[in-house]
């Protein structure tokens, strides 16, 4: 067990959360995400750096500028020229300025007098301008650890990669509010708390997305020797506390490799090494193809750079993803040859050209010239790092909760003021009355003393997206058991069934009639399912209820159908068996569906055949 | 209190009760704009802040871009806009400050298409041009061409660029290709088409094309530029990057990007070894008026004592019956009067209704398809060059720079 205070761990988060605004931050656009093929059409753009206005270009921007790449974007009719960057953007959207406001308020937060927009620099392709608008809200807030909260943000989301190079501007420009915590947390359980906390105070508002993807995690951590690393994209907060645990071993494997390195003396060859020829006749396919093999030379690094330093991860994979950056596939290092079709002769035939001892560990990158040249000096400059320890960096969460290199840290230099949005003012009668709403928290300790409700059922429904639908439930009236039951598992247990998509079910305007008949008899409890499985055909919500009354048995259809035709006798005996269609109508009223229509026919017929006879 | 800090002074700003270290950037409505150290700009009220330290901030210039003398000689004349442009921090909005050598570093692959050298004629935003600047800039081009240019790519704002484009049409009869080129997008976002347009103009302005042309985006994508007659090119949208538009014909070439391979159409005029001649003159007193329903009369009287006037009228070229007295007014007052279409597709023609023929009668001039900018460009040029009446009534209908056709076929 690591002992987290020793090592000196510190952790700040930053959330990102998407808010159900109506329109986009920017323009009049639904915040509505497509199908990939629903899409009506497609343009291709170029972006690259440009300096912030104080004349100066981010390193992460200019290492992103390393390959000229063409992105594609998808676009839709629920998109406007803003996403498509052909348009100036609109004012900054109220709504969505108004739920930051809520939630910092709620954080005990204070807010810029005057807000700025600003154009954050990122040139993936996941923005169309090539920047992110974003605008500082609120500042300095306190969490339930006694940590700060540093700012909230009020920034537009980015487009989804599609792959590749291709996005889709349906997410582009969706309100988000940033969350970034002080790095004010020492352990990786006490991340998961302030986390999830955040979580229940942003689903207080009742205001923001809910689903996959609508929130994410960034993770700052270091620990005393190494360095302040950001890891974006946390999606699931249950592997946050493990992001947290691997971060800190990747780091404490770098600071001894470090060590290690150092007592070696090892060393870093600033030139790298032609060695194409060496592998003229090899039947590695990579290496068969590539125009120009590059050997850059690591004396003293033999075996530490196949080292793994976090699951799946080795200080050979940290040096491939800077190599990525140029645009080449990958790295071939000798800690792990031979393989992937280079033989042990090669690699002996490579050590002996270059007269390498058996410290020295060899990278090989095989490009084209261009691509090959700057590949080398990316590891170089890596390789060198190591030399130093832990770089500052952003990393990319993958599977399990390991971290790939993304990018160097941002600085200021990625800022640049957005000169189409004015800036908006925060006044004091703004500010007060902004609501702050119910916690959560607060809400499931009311159900319980208010309900008599489970602790565990109250926190469910709490915490759930169904809890605007449970509420108006009670509101009519509905006990808070049977709302419970119906919407958290009868629909569940129908969708089940059925294998439908039971979202449409639990519609306040569908859900609340259902629930309103049971309670007053109109139908059975046990009926609620048979009600469900005949609106998921079509069936319109009134019509399915009735549909579903109590059954009535034939004697009582031969009761009233008897009644109904000694009352009209007169119009049987004038019609005779033509008076068969319009009594049909009168019963079928009476009966309000509870009986099959055949049934009532047959029984109609005899009737008035009876009726007839006494003639 | 705003002359207290200059921008760049680093100062520090009391907020929420804490001290907070930010660098000055500008007064912004009675607020001071600090950029904290993350990057991010915030607006506190002035008496929060103080000055810790006085640095004068100084645009740090780039190095000089190395040139290869072996290519062909062009010249850059920069007169502002959008493809040159920077945040100001007087408005905090954007305007033009870059000089032509900003140009040359801010779009790096210029240098390998020729050997270039720049001239800053004005750093203005195009709608605040005027026909004097057009007469400065028309001279300044003759001379770059003169001084041995090989081709001359004139960067502008693209609100008047047609204008300005239509202009030197007129006014130079140019051996070499003159490009004009802008940007939609402001040049301070990655996204902007500042690049590739100056880089698709580069290639023009080294192509065998030898008349004065638009270069901009032909999509919304960063795939082709197309190349437009200077007299046939319209700004068709307000912000999308293809929003120059050829009417009447079609473009005179295209651009791929990015390998800058160029398409010329057979009927775009090709370079020659002739000098370059200026006619320079431009007869300023000249009007465009857009006609509309129940426009009064009495507008026509603004117009009295002008040389000339342009009307934007509606359909074939039609304006109200009521304003037939005003024009005949005008024209007997010694104004020619030229008639062009909102339509901007399609042709004039006051032969097929009695308003039109009214029109006629009263002396106004069927524009043909000329487009109402245009038209009234070249009225200036026109009257300025040509004082008899009758014979500058005659090459108002002639095609002189392509701007008009005898035949419509689209």
């Amino acid at each position: 067990m690591t002992d987290y205070e020793s090592v000196g761990l510190k952790a700040g988060i930053e959330i990102h959360q998407q808010l159900n605004s109506r329109e986009k931050l920017f323009c009049g656009c639904p915040t509505v995400l497509r199908k990939f093929d629903e899409r009506s059409g497609e343009f291709a753009r170029y972006l690259r750096a440009t300096e912030s206005e104080m004349g100066e270009i981010d390193r992460a921007a200019k290492e992103e500028m390393m390959v000229l790449r063409r992105f594609c974007y998808y676009a839709y009719d629920t998109c406007c020229l803003v996403e498509y960057d052909e348009e100036p953007p609109g004012p900054l959207n109220r709504e969505a300025l108004g739920i930051c406001l809520s939630i910092a308020k709620t954080l005990g937060m204070t807010p810029i007098e005057q807000v700025h927009t600003m154009r954050k620099l990122v040139i993936d392709g996941s923005n169309t301008s090539g920047f992110q608008r974003t605008a500082l809200v609120a500042m300095n807030g306190t969490l339930p650890n006694g940590g700060a909260i540093d700012t909230i943000c009020l920034e537009e989301e980015a487009a989804q990669r599609v792959e590749g190079d291709i996005f889709s501007l349906d997410r582009l420009g969706i309100p988000l509010v940033e969350i970034t915590t002080s790095p004010c947390m020492h352990t990786p359980e006490e991340v998961y708390q302030v986390a999830e906390y955040l979580g229940m105070v942003l689903r207080s508002t009742g205001r923001v997305k809910r689903g996959l993807g609508t929130i994410r995690q960034d993770v700052n951590i270091s620990i005393r020797e190494g360095a302040r690393v950001e890891i974006k994209g946390v999606q699931e907060l249950d592997l946050i506390a493990e992001v947290v645990r691997r971060e800190v071993d990747r780091q404490q494997n770098l600071v001894w490799i470090r060590e290690e390195l150092r007592s070696r003396r090892a060393r870093v060859d600033p030139v790298p090494v032609d060695v194409t020829t060496v592998f003229a006749g090899t039947a590695s396919s990579i290496l068969k193809k590539a125009k120009k093999i590059l050997a850059v030379r690591l004396p003293g690094f033999g075996g530490l750079v196949g080292r793994e330093i976090q699951p799946g991860r080795r200080l050979g994979s940290e040096i491939s993803d800077y190599a990525k950056k140029c645009g080449v596939g990958g790295i071939f290092h000798t800690d792990e040859l031979p393989a992937y079709g280079v033989t042990a002769e090669e690699v002996e035939a490579l050590r002996r050209n270059l007269g390498a001892a058996s410290d020295e560990c060899i990278i090989l990158v095989a490009a084209g010239a261009d691509r090959a040249v700057c590949a080398a000096d990316q590891v170089i400059y890596r390789a060198n790092l190591a030399l130093e320890g832990v770089p500052e960096e952003t990393r990319k969460m993958l599977e399990g909760g390991s971290t790939a290199y993304m990018r160097p840290l941002p600085g200021a230099a990625r800022m640049y003021p957005e000169t189409d949005v004015l800036p908006v003012r925060i006044g004091t009668e703004d500010w007060d009355a902004v609501t702050v709403p119910e916690l959560l928290t607060i809400r499931a300790e009311r159900f319980v003393t208010e309900f008599g409700m489970d602790p565990g059922i109250a926190r469910q429904v709490a915490y759930s997206e169904y809890l605007p639908l449970f509420q108006a439930a009670l509101d009519h009236g509905i006990p808070p058991s049977l709302a419970h039951r119906t919407i958290f598992a009868t629909a569940k247990e129908v969708g089940k069934e059925t294998g439908k998509d039971t979202s449409g079910l639990l519609d306040p305007a569908v859900l609340i009639p259902v629930l309103e008949a049971t309670q007053n008899g109109t139908i059975a409890k046990e009926a609620i399912p048979q009600v469900f499985m005949l609106e998921l055909e079509g069936v319109p919500v009134n019509e399915a209820i009735a549909r579903s009354k109590p059954s009535v048995s034939t004697s009582d259809i031969e009761e009233i159908v008897s009644k109904i035709v000694n009352e009209r006798k007169d119009f049987v005996k004038s019609k005779g068996m033509a008076s068969l269609g319009p009594l049909m109508g009168v019963v079928m009223e009476e009966l309000r569906g509870a009986a099959d229509g055949k049934v009532i026919a047959g029984v109609l017929k005899k009737e008035i055949q009876a009726a007839l006879k006494e003639e | 209190m705003t002359g207290e800090f200059s921008s760049g002074d680093r100062v520090r700003c009391m907020f929420a009760g804490k001290s907070l270290a930010g660098t000055y950037i500008t007064e912004r409505d009675g607020m001071a704009v600090i950029k904290l150290d993350s990057g991010y700009n915030m607006g506190v009220p002035f008496p929060a802040c103080t000055l810790v330290e006085h640095l004068p901030a100084a645009p740090v210039k780039g190095p000089a871009v190395a040139q290869d003398p072996s290519l062909p000689p062009l010249s850059i004349v920069s007169t502002g806009g959008t493809i040159a442009s920077r945040i100001d921090y007087r408005t905090g909005a954007v305007t033009s400050q870059f000089d032509a050598d900003d140009i040359l570093r801010a779009i790096p692959g210029l240098e390998k298409i020729g050997n270039f050298s720049t001239r800053v004629l004005y750093t203005i935003l195009s709608e605040n041009m005027t026909p004097q600047i057009w007469q400065e800039l028309a001279r300044s081009v003759y001379e770059e061409i003169r001084g041995g240019a090989k081709g001359v790519i004139v960067t502008h704002g693209t609100d008047t660029m047609a204008y300005s484009a239509a202009a030197l049409s007129f006014m130079l009869d140019t051996p070499v290709p003159v490009i004009f080129v802008g940007s939609q997008r402001s040049a301070d976002r990655p996204s902007s088409d500042n690049v590739m347009n100056a880089l698709c103009s580069a290639s023009a302005a080294v192509s065998p094309l030898g008349e004065v042309a638009v270069v901009m985006h032909e999509s919304s994508s960063d795939d082709f530029c197309v190349i437009h007659r200077g007299t046939r090119v319209r700004k068709m949208h307000s912000s999308r990057r293809d929003a120059f538009r050829s009417l009447g014909l079609p473009p005179i070439g295209r651009v791929e990007y990015p390998s800058l391979g160029i398409t010329l159409a057979e009927d775009a005029v090709r370079r020659c070894d002739t000098e370059p001649v200026l006619l320079d003159a431009l007869e300023p007193r000249c009007g465009l008026l857009y006609f509309y329903p129940g426009m009064p009369a009495g507008v026509l009287e603004a117009f009295s004592g002008m040389e000339g006037l342009v009307i934007a009228g509606t359909g074939l070229g039609h304006t109200s019956t009521g304003l037939i007295q005003g024009l005949r007014d005008l024209i007997d007052g010694g104004t020619t009067v030229v008639m062009t279409t909102q339509c901007l597709f399609g042709r004039v023609c006051d032969r097929v209704y009695d308003t039109g023929r009214d029109l006629l009668k009263a002396g106004v001039i069927e524009g043909e398809d000329m487009l109402p900018e245009t038209a009234l460009v070249k009225m200036m040029w026109v009257l300025a060059n040509e004082r008899d009446r009758e014979r500058a009534g005659a090459l108002m209908q002639k095609d002189l720079r392509g701007e008009l056709s005898g035949r419509s076929v689209s």
